[in-house]
């Protein structure tokens, strides 16, 4: 990366119907996460306590959409992030939480909330304060433009890494062979 | 022991005031309050509001997909459930006892990965509440505000979670969801040049783990009324302790005590965890509340965690973190300590015991060894208890003859910290919010209560629920990807 001549470039993520792990890949650039914030400050992400997404330039996005208040975030994203980032299985295509597609909700609600072992009394909870679950779990792109994909079940780091700074530095960014897989 | 605030007598006139998503934390979960004009606080809840369903999609699935699969729950401690689904699937394979290489190289997984939650949660999410204070101002509340004020302590955090990444890495082929533990054993080893280079950086390690314990133990000396009584409740506690009494993060029996300190019940195998434990459900959060079956729904519920676990073992078998543990249980005095704050101070403890048995691990020649995997008489059922950083976890499989998955039930470790996490935040609504403005500030003090569980919300998700109401997902062009209504009768999905 050059010297920061410009003012920092605004990054929001967050994860959807994600398990962390691509933050955690994220993280995993370690001290160059240091470098990284003389570049760049996070808007809303679960590093911060910034609830909602302001202008920004980058957003990053892992896990895929499963409920009305993930549409809502990602929407908030999509209009406020000049670039969208889909990062990881679950952004891409859905992932693991997207193996329930194949099942109606009303099975999985009746294994988890009435046939499951040592449960007493169970019943479905149905607080308005739930955000509501979507009958299938989508990838992002489906619901919103998506810029750019970075596949992987995380990403490495280095491949996230490359693809930021390849954007700080005004490249198109491009993985190459070496940092694309998929698992 | 349950405080009142959980539901509001009458919902008239109240106001709604919502923290959401709780950041800072991993997973998603979202406080609400109801307050009057008054300011007086009637009902607060942390709501878990996300679903994976994964008790029901794992079913029909070969059982050695499993350890790879289900950490996708959670990438923030994913090598928890791959080695609680493993340690379920060895009972599943008749392996009942593992090479001494591979009960090590899960152990120093294990520990790797406790290292690594717990500097990610002190350093990196933590620190900003614990070093500016808790309402400092919202732009610099984070790693980078400490990184500009404090970068050696933000270098050390990032090097001490690198450090526990590499050992997942070495052991696992992988920093985040690796497939180095398979039923019945491992599928690798350490080689020289591997355990060589995670000699190299130890002994930096477990100084800096040291260093953390004297920083957090200072903070908490500093201001004894602050970190001893804020949000603070009494509570059961329990924890897997291993065979002998020592804290055991990979293996053991389960141990129960009361708000006193009482032992309740101790030597509980796990795979009888059902008669000791039961769940019940909370119309508002898909998270479920367990308790013990002993002491009933009321004041059967209990805690889980670094401070449980620090207070329920007998000694750490390090001798640093050992040193460290004695004078915690000697600033409690008399009584255990519940105060939420000293989950930070335990946990460092915890953090110190992780690097100090990594070094003697990394030490033992048994690590480089060939003999990875065993198997026995197989059985159609199988429990696995581990000790995550956030707390005891449990997985529970049934697996028919032709090797697919029938049942499954996992309770997480924040499952279990449920009902203490919203007695926090209740207690520190009662403490700080009650007949004041609210304030960005006051309200990081509800969030600053439930990071001190270190929740993984994430692994929390993995149940689902329905809603009364309706909603569609269009695409861009308008279209409609998706639709869910609930009828009065039951759920629909189209
Ligand atoms: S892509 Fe993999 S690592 Fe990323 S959120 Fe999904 S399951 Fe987790």
């Amino acid at each position: 990366m050059n010297e920061p001549a410009q003012p920092k470039l605004r990054v929001a993520t967050t994860s959807l119907a994600g398990c962390f792990g691509c933050h955690t890949s994220f993280l995993d650039i370690d001290e160059r996460l240091l470098e990284l914030l003389k570049h760049i400050e996070f808007d809303r992400s679960p590093l911060t306590d910034i609830k909602h997404c302001g202008p920004c330039d980058i957003g990053i996005i892992e896990g895929g959409v499963c409920n009305a208040e993930n549409v809502h975030v990602l929407r908030e994203f999509r209009a406020n992030c000049k670039i969208l980032i889909a990062i990881g299985a679950c952004a891409i295509n859905g992932g693991l939480p997207a193996q329930r597609n194949h099942l109606s909700l009303a099975e999985v609600l009746e294994e988890v909330y009435h046939a499951q072992h040592g449960l007493v009394d169970g019943f479905i909870p149905n607080d308005p304060e739930l955000p509501l679950p979507l009958d299938k779990v989508h990838p992002l792109h489906e619901v919103v433009k998506i810029d750019y994909f970075i596949p992987g079940c995380p990403p490495s780091a280095d491949a996230i890494w490359k693809v930021l700074t390849d954007l700080l530095d005004g490249r198109e960014p491009e993985l190459g062979h070496d940092l694309i897989h998929y698992d | 022991m349950t405080s009142h605030l959980e539901t509001a007598a009458n919902l008239e006139n109240l106001r709604r005031i919502a923290i959401d998503p709780v950041s800072r934390v991993e997973g998603h979960g979202k406080v609400t309050i109801l307050l009057d004009d008054k300011n007086r606080v009637h009902q607060v809840r942390l709501h878990i509001v996300e679903f994976r369903g994964f008790e029901k999609f794992i079913q029909g699935r070969p059982y050695w997909e499993v350890p790879v699969m289900v950490q996708r729950l959670c990438g923030i401690c994913p090598v928890s459930h791959h080695l609680a689904a493993s340690k379920a699937l060895d009972v599943i394979v008749g392996a009942k006892h593992l090479t001494p290489t591979a009960e090590k190289i899960r152990r120093l997984m294990h520990y790797g990965q406790i290292l690594q939650s717990h500097a990610l949660h002190f350093f990196h999410l933590c620190t900003p509440d614990l070093l500016f204070g808790f309402d400092s101002e919202i732009s610099r509340r984070n790693i980078a505000g400490i990184a500009e004020k404090y970068p050696e302590t933000a270098r050390r955090g990032i090097l001490l979670r690198k450090f526990g990444q590499e050992v997942i890495r070495h052991t696992a082929g992988k920093r985040v969801h690796g497939t180095g533990s398979v039923p019945g054993g491992v599928n690798k080893s350490l080689s020289i040049i591997e355990r060589d280079e995670l000699l190299k950086d130890i002994y930096q390690m477990v100084a800096w783990s040291r260093d953390a314990v004297l920083m957090v133990k200072e903070l908490h000396h500093q201001n004894p009324e602050l970190y001893n009584s804020f949000g603070a409740f009494r509570a059961n506690f329990m924890s897997m302790v291993g065979f002998d009494g020592g804290l055991d993060l990979y293996h053991g029996h389960l141990r129960g005590r009361n708000a006193n300190g009482d032992v309740l019940f101790d030597g509980v195998d796990y795979q009888n965890y059902t008669q000791l434990i039961e769940e019940e459900v909370k119309n508002w959060s898909y998270m479920k509340f367990p308790y013990l079956k002993s002491l009933g729904r009321e004041l059967g519920w209990y805690r889980v965690g670094p401070l449980s676990r620090i207070q329920n073992c007998d000694f750490l078998a390090t001798p640093l973190a050992e040193i460290e543990r004695r004078e915690f249980i000697a600033y409690g005095g008399v009584m255990p300590m519940h105060a939420p704050l000293a989950y930070h101070w335990a946990r460092m403890i915890e953090m110190l015991h992780a690097a100090e048995t990594i070094k003697d691990l990394l030490h033992d020649d048994d690590l480089t060894g060939s003999e990875l995997v065993v198997s026995g008489e197989r059985a159609f059922e199988g429990v696995g208890v581990i000790e995550a950083p956030r707390g005891t976890l449990i997985h529970h499989y049934r697996v028919d003859e032709h090797d697919l998955v029938t049942m499954c039930n996992l309770i997480v470790s924040t499952t279990h910290n449920n009902q203490a996490m919203n007695e926090a935040v209740r207690r520190v609504a009662q403490q700080y919010l009650q007949g004041h403005e609210i304030t960005e500030g006051l309200l990081n003090h509800i969030e600053v209560a439930v990071r001190a569980f270190d929740p993984c919300l994430s692994c929390a998700t993995h149940a689902l629920g329905k809603m009364p109401l309706e909603v569609e997902v269009l695409n861009e062009a308008g279209e409609r990807l998706s639709y869910f209504a609930r009828s009065g009768a039951g759920t629909h999905a189209c």
